[in-house]
């Protein structure tokens, strides 16, 4: 099951914890990778650890010109794209009534603009290969809110009409576009609360722990493979049922 | 009938899957010949393969039908 091989995958936001893993579990199940980001180290850090089948392609999501460069490279380097996965993501968090507008647009750019850029410049290779897997991470504060997120919630529910949206127009070419929504997740980031606070979010999560970046990771790796082809449009929510959608 | 419009009859007639007597001069690809708006910028693809041009989308949405297409492909290549 959830074999990839042939296939070549582009994963934005590869240096981070979440998009690592998910790089990994693609890789793993046979893909070429194209690992975009804007830290290159990290990037060459991990396709050293993945060896064949890696490539780095660095870069910078705000930039419209160089994310229109980026499939481009990706189908360059590995010789096709069949499965984009949207997942870098960053956050600007302000109590809204302070929220400026460069918070606003900076998160609204990077989150959504550029994913929907990424998404409209491989239509055309999809469409010509009658099979695409589009993979965008969103997340539940997407669905539910959070204060001090006005931002990061507005672009990630983004995410999810836009992904719906393109389902639609390119089901009927065997193309797939699909949201993973994860809960809370153990990385770099939330490495920076304190015991308390982790406490008290593992508190609101019924399976009482954060999830794991390979949890998502699984999520991304079904919905991009040849069984999930009749999955198109739909959010798969993985966050231990924190949020039950 | 000129090599071109050969060329572009026989991928509309396979893209769409229609009789090659359907496809005339004036015949609309969405109104006359079934296509959806997809099938539209999938033959500008093709046309584009085949004919190794460039159709950008402004001169894309001005190519509606058979005639249309035959006409702006003649003039690009």
């Amino acid at each position: 099951m959830f074999d990839l091989t042939g296939k070549s995958a582009l994963v934005t936001g590869a240096s981070g914890g979440i998009g690592g893993a998910i790089a990994k579990a693609l890789h793993a199940a046979g893909a070429n990778v194209g690992l975009s980001g804007t830290r290159v180290e990290p990037l060459e850090a991990l396709a050293a650890e993945l060896g064949d089948r890696a490539f780095v392609l660095p870069c910078n999501l705000g930039d419209a010109e160089a994310v229109t460069a980026l499939p481009k490279q990706a189908i360059e380097a590995m010789g096709g794209l069949d499965i984009l996965v949207n997942n870098a993501g960053i956050t600007k968090d302000q109590i809204f009534m302070r929220m400026s507008d460069e918070e606003w647009q900076q998160v609204i750019d990077v989150n959504l603009t550029s994913a929907m850029r990424l998404c409209r410049a491989v239509m055309r290779p999809m469409m010509k290969a009658r099979w695409g897997r589009i993979i965008n991470i969103s997340s539940i504060v997407g669905a539910t809110g959070n204060p001090g997120q006005v931002n990061y919630a507005a672009s990630k529910a983004g995410m999810v009409g836009m992904t719906k949206s393109i389902a639609y127009e390119v089901a009927s070419r065997g193309i797939t576009a699909n949201a993973v929504a994860p809960g809370f997740i153990a990385t770099a980031m939330t490495d920076k609360l304190t015991d308390d606070q982790k406490e008290a979010i593992n508190k609101q999560i019924p399976s009482n722990r954060m999830g794991t970046p390979e949890e998502i990771a699984a999520a991304v790796l079904y919905l991009a493979s040849d069984e999930a082809g009749y999955v198109t449009g739909s959010t798969l929510h993985v966050n231990g049922g924190m949020a039950m959608l | 009938m000129s090599d071109v419009a050969d060329r572009v009859k026989k991928i509309v007639v396979e893209h769409l899957g229609v009789e090659e007597d359907k496809v005339v001069e004036n015949a609309s690809f969405i109104d006359d010949l079934g296509a959806d708006s997809l099938d539209t910028v999938e033959l500008v693809m093709a046309f584009e393969e085949e004919f190794g041009i460039e159709i950008p989308d402004d001169a894309a949405e001005t190519i509606q039908s058979f005639g249309d297409a035959v006409k702006f492909i003649s003039e690009a290549s």
